[in-house]
């Protein structure tokens, strides 16, 4: 449904994005995930041909979106950053000129105004004007008008921005059913979201793609073992200074358990340790009652991809 | 088409949803009102609206960009430019709808003016040529300028400046011809040559002609060609907005 690929942006010297190629099929939601100013919306512009990328090239519902743009965007439904709201109509009137603008025929245009003003639960406010809506209620109309011509493809770019606790789980509900007919792409920089709602995830940084995965394999893959945790019994101090002296470990903590210890080993990535670990503690003579690999969290994994400092 | 007509409809009741329209045709009829009452209670006035003609052209200076400085410039600050661009349609489409909106509302503002003619013929017996051909003239010309205004437009996101710079395009439309001063006496051909041009890119020459009841084709050419080129600057400009 989304083909993108090699898109890069230079805005003079400045590099907002480079060499960003994706795909998703139809009826993934995919989360573009990232720092403020990563690149996010520059590239969800460039899908949805509102700028055009330096090089590189993206087909949307099988549409070139350069040569065959018009086309492209017929297929497209858009909630940009800021929502474009024009604050002098009516809910309706704004619906059904966005309806009609992306080809609707007249009578089209009442139903389909009616469904979505009740899929995005705008029922109360259908005749009152935009300018008097709250900011989570213009977040809907936002969102209404991006699916009014049930496009194919369905850009949300930070959808649950600035709206209360109780709209955003409303919203990602909303998202998470519009997957499967759409092909849904949103960008956020909440990390808990990205695993609620979207089954894939990219994560951007500084204008690259830096992963790409659903939002479990990145925790398992790039977790890895970089942590162990393991339950021992034995003289505590000693346990913790034989661990400390391995090669590759950073940090170890321990906690008492009440005739056990449990140690959380932190240690540089690329090496698993759990062998070297397992085998020192049994050499030893004391007991091991559990070792475990632990995966990262996602704010883990993020920070770590976006930052350079080395974990 | 559908969808020109489409943007044209919004944007047409949108000048009606808010109070320029109002204020701008308000402000349009006293000031003409009291031109005409001055060019009518002269001694030896003719019935004519020769005057109304050429003050409108002044007073339209600054009506036109007041009329059009809202149409992108406004889409550029409330974000709905993104939506704009990235709905199936075309930038022609675009520009086209917001540019017959904006001439859809001249035409309301000018309708009011017509009961200065109504006036003279109610207590005179003006003629007619003149009076038709005058308003010719002042749609031709504010038609021409709206594109110049709407040109503006498309240029910011900040309406005072949107206003200011169609504004100032305009007032050199207006006194270019003023140029034709400069030489001296017996100047060479080719500067003789050069002022003709000056002249005839001026807007006042050829509302001059239209208000004495001339219909000069030079004339009507001149605010085609001008209308054509502010709209294709402005297709234009929408085009580089998406490449800066």
């Amino acid at each position: 449904m989304i083909e993108a690929k090699g898109l890069t942006k230079h805005y003079g010297d400045f590099i907002a994005i480079e060499d960003v190629t994706f795909k998703a099929e139809k009826g993934e939601v995919l989360g573009f995930l990232g720092p403020n100013g990563a690149g996010k919306t520059t590239t969800m512009r460039i899908l949805t041909g509102y700028i055009p990328a330096t090089s590189g090239d993206a087909k949307v519902a099988g549409y070139d979106i350069l040569t065959q743009s018009l086309e492209a965007r017929q297929h497209l439904g858009y909630l940009p950053e800021t929502v474009p709201l024009y604050t002098d109509m009516t809910v309706r009137e704004y619906l059904r000129f966005v309806g009609k603008l992306h080809g609707l025929a007249n009578g089209k245009v009442e139903k389909r105004s009616g469904q979505v003003i009740d899929i995005c639960r705008l029922g109360d406010y259908r005749d009152t004007t935009i300018g008097k809506l709250s900011k989570g209620f213009r977040q809907r109309v936002g969102i209404a008008q991006a699916i009014i011509h049930e496009p194919d493809v369905l850009i949300l770019d930070e959808p649950t921005i600035g709206i209360d606790p109780r709209q955003v789980v409303e919203t990602r509900g909303l998202i998470k059913s519009l997957g499967g007919e759409h092909t849904v792409i949103l960008s956020t920089h909440i990390l808990p979201e990205v695993s609620m709602v979207c089954g894939r995830v990219i994560i951007i940084n500084e204008g690259r793609v830096v992963a790409m995965d659903r939002p479990e394999n990145l925790s398992n893959r790039l977790g890895g073992a970089s942590r162990i945790v393991m339950d021992v019994r034995g003289p505590d101090r000693e346990i913790v200074q034989t661990i400390s002296k391995v090669e590759g470990v950073k940090a170890v903590h321990g906690e008492n358990l009440g005739g056990r210890q449990r140690y959380t080993v932190e240690f540089r990535p690329g090496k698993d340790l759990r062998e070297e670990l397992a085998r020192l503690v049994v050499n030893r003579g004391w007991g091991l009652l559990a070792l475990e690999a632990q995966g990262l969290s996602l704010e883990e994994i993020f920070l770590k991809l976006t930052t350079r400092e080395e974990l | 088409m559908r969808n020109t007509m489409l943007i044209a409809g919004k944007e047409f009741r949108s000048y009606f949803a808010s109070p320029i329209f109002y204020v701008v045709t308000a402000v349009f009829l006293v000031i003409t009102g009291f031109f005409f009452a001055l060019s009518v209670t002269r001694p030896a006035a003719d019935a004519s609206i020769r005057d109304l003609v050429s003050v409108s052209q002044f007073i339209l200076w600054f009506i036109i960009p007041a009329l059009t400085m809202r149409l992108f410039a406004e889409e550029q600050k409330l974000g709905t430019m993104e939506m704009l661009l990235t709905a199936p349609v075309r930038d022609t489409e675009v520009v086209l709808g917001k540019y017959l909106a904006s001439l859809g509302v001249l035409l309301a503002m000018l309708l009011p003016t017509a009961y200065f003619p109504a006036l003279l013929y109610w207590f005179g017996s003006p003629d007619s040529g003149p009076i038709l051909s005058g308003y010719l003239g002042l749609i031709l010309m504010g038609g021409a300028l709206l594109t110049v205004g709407l040109f503006a437009s498309s240029l910011t996101s900040n309406q005072i400046i949107a206003f200011v710079v169609g504004a100032g395009i305009i007032l050199v439309l207006l006194f270019i011809d003023a140029v034709g001063g400069l030489p001296g006496a017996n100047p060479p051909v080719f500067v003789q040559r050069l002022v003709a041009i000056f002249q005839y890119a001026s807007i006042r020459t050829h509302l001059a002609d239209l208000s004495r009841g001339v219909i000069d084709t030079r004339d009507i050419v001149y605010y085609v060609v001008l209308a054509a080129a502010g709209l294709f600057l402005t297709v234009r400009s929408l085009e580089t907005r998406r490449w800066r």
